[in-house]
């Protein structure tokens, strides 16, 4: 009762699962930056640094990254199609993307984007998702298995939602992982279940840590359903071999496993000697059929060379199902009725880019290799930087838009972090934002090796600034070491 | 070997979901459509796809946000006004590097306090927009509050029937009770604050603690305008149950009469005062997609939080989070909506005229529709006061009630069935909303367009009384 003095909804009464969940990409990593941010604008003398350089999320054009103009000429069009009646049109915007803008508009009922679409999302678009993938693999792809969500993160929310029935059910994740997994299982009430990268192999993941990691849950009582691989992996950027790949396959056949592979990052690859395969491909390779394997493959417009974090697109591959699960899935995409339409679009778009003779293709390509090849540099440069820092060593990154250094933290200082009631990496990322107004996200928010300290460190910065970047880093690590020197 | 997922290891809760605005009478419209067949779909509101134009203005704008390097035409004047290109480049100063870039997870900071703004003409009070969250639709909103307040099984929520089913489907998701109170469709859709205290204390003594109550003002399906009186009873009701009032307020753009004004739940909780003024909970809902904008697909929403807890506000910011943020164009579509061009701006006088004409003409709609189902043998339909909805009540005869239970369906779904297979009109049996037992309906949407109404409702009414005539026992009148 009101009269009583207890509120219906405070911190005592709400759903305990969302009290539980953690998550540390954004939470503290994101409110102390701008507090922070707020007082330099105030008073610029007060922090001993010029601006806060946000190295904490994938958030490419927050930090400089030019959109694709073919991209968001076609938006353009889309969102305005009265444009495409007016005659100077022809003079602002390349021909091809005119063209592109007529055609989507065409799949779409009276070429109207306002509407609720498809809860999967637009047929058209969805039906070049498929070619997208089917030129990619190889192998055929069906409109039918795409569903098109805000972002990734709604589909794996989705997964969790079908595959946890209690805190019985237990779900493979590496560590470390991006901890969207951590806390979309908490929410959904079911149970993580680690299994551990080998950060002196290049954080490989080895087949036998699965099947320790699986026998010792199911000892527990937990029924493993389904195993989360994130490749080009998030935070350790590593590209897994297509040998690891058949293994990963055949573990989950075995084992009666669905794999959720997370491949947002397909298309950040920043070595030679390895490349993106898709899951899909590898199961087709050996001989898996819609009928043997269940597989939900994600991808998402927030990565890549296109950025498009703000616009909330990306979709999931569902394979392998019964025809009733799917009936499932289409029911909870139902009810929030479709994702946005901007999202959808550009969804499509990164799937069937210009080609050879359009006329954006010079420019398309030109704007996309220009992105990809900086990455590339800036990735280098930072993990060659990282591995100068006395005590840290960085793994390459091999893809992806991060760096994991570990740092080997003085005895002195994992004391004071003790003291201060903080892991040793936030107690140690916190002085570096405070220092030079850099934010990381530490490792623990990631999962590490027990007593193994880490911080994820973006590449996204412009290459411009990557020098300064580096030498306030380093300048501040120095002194932090001989601060707390054993 | 069992599949690793099939239908009985699948969450039970994911299971008993049920949401019929997108369920078996859509299914088959859409199978009908690929046969060829013209469907008419009523099912949902969705003013674009029946072809409510957008409005031009905020298309401009978004347009000039998707494609910066038109602003540094020179000849972008050509195409674009003047006060388009002026809010285009204020709504890229807002955000943290244009469209593509992921804002604060609770929105863009400029453009929540636009809608505080906005909340504060409206009402007459002010309010904080760091409790004002922007999200992906409405309804994500809803899903995050009710996951909030949902704990377990245990944990009821009040909702009216009949109702809009994002809240049964979201309740059962979440593993909730849903707590029915009957809306009084005799006295207009009207609250019955009798049956709202026997359901609670039903509830009570079945070991359920009720949490949360839901109010969809104006009504979905029903339309019906909440009086001042009504939401103040309501408001007091809450602070003695000590429950969160959910304010679903959607529709306050889409108003059909002039005897009930929309009025927030809010402008009323702080016109009563203290103590209700600082105690009562309430989170209130808003959407693009409604009113006369229409724009359901940029997924563009919001929910304002009233009395709820710094700490609470932290877990709901903290969940929302996860999925990073709202997407950027539907948030200035937002910022649009609460912020449209102002008497004086270039655009003002195009945007006025379109914005009228829709709220005219669905007026206009909302009664033919209303006169309509009142025409046809055995239906009996409210006026829709509000919202975008007709809600008739089909009063089917015992015999065509026996044809359902044969075919396995529910009455109303089989009339449904029957009316798309005649009629191509698509539409959403009331079983879908929830209803009295025995008492069957249809939600249509008032959507199709003016010139299209009489011919559909002409259709409709040829296909119900024949399937009157049909089913209806002949009184005394022997066959043989």
């Amino acid at each position: 009762m009101a009269s009583e003095g207890t509120a219906s909804v405070d911190i005592g009464s709400i759903n305990p699962k969302v009290y539980k969940c953690e998550y540390a990409v954004r939470g503290e990593s994101e409110t102390y930056p701008q507090i922070l941010e707020q007082q330099l604008q105030a008073n610029p003398g007060s922090v001993p640094f010029a601006e806060v350089i946000y190295c904490s999320i994938g958030n490419p054009q927050a930090l400089g990254q030019q959109p694709i103009t073919f991209f968001r000429e076609v938006l353009a069009l889309c969102d305005h199609p009265s444009l495409l009646e007016k005659s100077e049109t022809r003079n602002l915007f390349s021909l091809d993307s005119i063209a592109r803008a007529q055609k989507i508009l065409s799949y779409f009922p009276g070429k109207v984007t306002g509407a609720y679409s498809h809860s999967q999302g637009v047929k058209g678009l969805r039906d070049d998702i498929a070619a997208g993938i089917e030129a990619r693999d190889g192998f055929p792809a069906s409109a039918d298995d795409i569903f098109l969500t805000d972002g990734a993160t709604p589909g794996v929310h989705c997964m969790m939602q079908l595959l946890i029935r209690s805190e019985k059910d237990g779900i493979l994740c590496p560590i470390p992982q991006y901890p969207l997994y951590s806390a979309s299982i908490t929410l959904h009430g079911g149970t993580l279940v680690p299994y551990y990268l080998d950060e002196a192999t290049g954080w490989e993941l080895e087949i036998s840590e699965l099947k320790k990691q699986l026998k010792d849950a199911r000892s527990k009582g937990i029924s493993v359903r389904a195993l989360v691989v994130i490749n080009p992996g998030n935070p350790t950027g590593q590209i897994l071999t297509e040998d690891n790949q058949r293994q990963i396959v055949e573990f989950c056949k075995k084992e009666g496993l669905v794999l959720l592979a997370d491949e947002v990052y397909q298309e950040n690859i920043y070595v030679d000697d390895k490349k993106f395969n898709s899951f899909k491909k590898i199961v087709r390779s050996i001989g898996y059929s819609e009928e043997d394997f269940p597989l939900v493959s994600y991808h998402s417009i927030s990565k890549g060379y296109y950025g498009e974090c703000g616009k909330r697109g990306g979709y999931m591959e569902v394979t392998g199902f019964s025809s009733s699960i799917r009936e499932q899935i289409y029911k909870i995409a139902s009810v929030n009725l479709c994702s946005n339409i901007s999202g959808q679009i550009l969804a499509s778009l990164i799937m069937n880019t210009p080609k050879r003779g359009d006329a954006s293709y010079e420019s398309f390509t030109a704007e996309r290799d220009g992105i990809l090849k900086s990455l590339a540099r800036r990735a280098k440069a930072m993990e060659d930087a990282f591995n100068n820092l006395e005590g840290v060593t960085c793994n390459k990154a091999e893809g992806s838009m991060f760096l994991f250094p570990q740092i080997r933290l003085p005895k002195k200082a994992i004391e004071a972090a003790k003291a201060a009631k903080k892991e040793p990496d936030a107690f140690y990322t916190l002085r570096l934002l405070k220092s030079t107004g850099i934010v990381v996200v530490q490792g623990s928010g990631f999962g590490q090796m027990p007593g193994t300290y880490h911080f994820r460190c973006s590449i996204l910065p412009q290459e411009n600034k990557i020098p300064a970047i580096i030498s306030r880093l380093a300048a501040f690590h120095e002194s932090f070491m001989n601060h707390y020197r054993d | 070997m069992a599949k690793p997922l099939d239908y009985e290891s699948l969450n039970e809760n994911v299971k008993k979901t049920a949401y019929a605005v997108r369920g078996e009478l859509y299914l088959r419209a859409s199978e009908l459509q690929k046969e060829g067949k013209k469907i008419i779909f009523t099912n949902v509101g969705n003013p674009h796809a029946l072809g409510q134009k957008p409005l031009t203005f905020p298309r401009q704008v978004v347009a000039l946000c998707q494609a910066p390097f038109l602003l540094d035409d020179p000849n972008v004047g050509l195409l674009f006004p003047a006060d388009a290109i002026a809010r285009a480049k204020h709504y890229l100063q807002l955000t943290s590097g244009g469209l593509g870039a992921y804002s604060d997870s609770r929105g863009i900071p400029g453009v929540r306090k636009e809608v505080a703004e906005f909340i504060e003409r409206r009402d007459g009070y002010p309010t904080d927009p760091e409790l004002i969250f922007l999200t992906d639709g409405a309804s994500k909103g809803v899903m995050q509050m009710l996951n909030a307040i949902i704990r377990n099984e245990n944990d009821g929520i009040l909702v009216p029937v009949p109702q809009y089913p994002l809240y049964s489907a979201a309740i059962t998701l979440y593993g909730g009770s849903l707590v029915p109170y009957y809306l009084e469709e005799e006295a207009n859709w009207s609250l019955d604050f009798n049956n709202i205290r026997q359901s609670i204390a039903s509830a009570r003594s079945k070991g359920i603690t009720v949490r949360a109550m839901v109010i969809i003002n104006p009504g979905n399906p029903t339309g019906q305008c909440l009086s001042e009186a009504n939401i103040r009873e309501l408001l007091r009701f809450c602070f003695l149950e000590n429950l969160v009032l959910l304010a679903d307020e959607v529709y306050q753009q889409n108003i059909y009469q002039d005897e009930r004004p929309f009025i927030s739940a809010r402008k009323i909780l702080f016109d009563m005062g203290p103590p209700l003024s600082k105690e009562v909970q309430l989170v209130s809902f808003h959407t693009v997609s409604k009113g006369y904008w229409g724009e359901c697909g940029q997924r563009g929403g919001y929910f304002e939080m009233t009395n709820l807890s710094p700490k609470t506000v932290d877990e709901i910011y903290k969940v929302a989070s996860i999925s990073l943020s709202p997407n950027v164009p539907g948030q200035i579509f937002m910022g649009l909506m609460v912020n449209p061009p102002k008497p004086g701006d270039i655009s003002y006088f195009k945007f006025e005229q379109e914005s009228k004409a829709i709220m005219e003409s669905l007026r206009k709609r909302a009664r033919i529709m209303t006169d309509g189902f009142n025409s046809c043998r055995n239906v009996v339909c409210n006026f829709t006061e509000g919202a975008m909805y007709s809600f008739p009540q089909i009063r089917l005869p015992a015999r065509a009630i026996e044809a359902a239970k044969s075919a396995g369906k529910a009455p109303d779904v089989l009339y449904c069935l029957k009316l798309l297979e005649a009629t191509g009109i698509s539409t959403v049996p009331g079983s879908g909303f929830g209803q009295k037992e025995g008492v069957f309906h249809l939600r249509t949407t008032i959507l199709p367009a003016e010139e299209d109404m009489p011919a559909i409702m002409e259709s409709f009414k040829k296909f119900n009384d024949a399937f009157m005539e049909e089913y209806e026992d002949y009184r005394g009148y022997s066959r043989m």
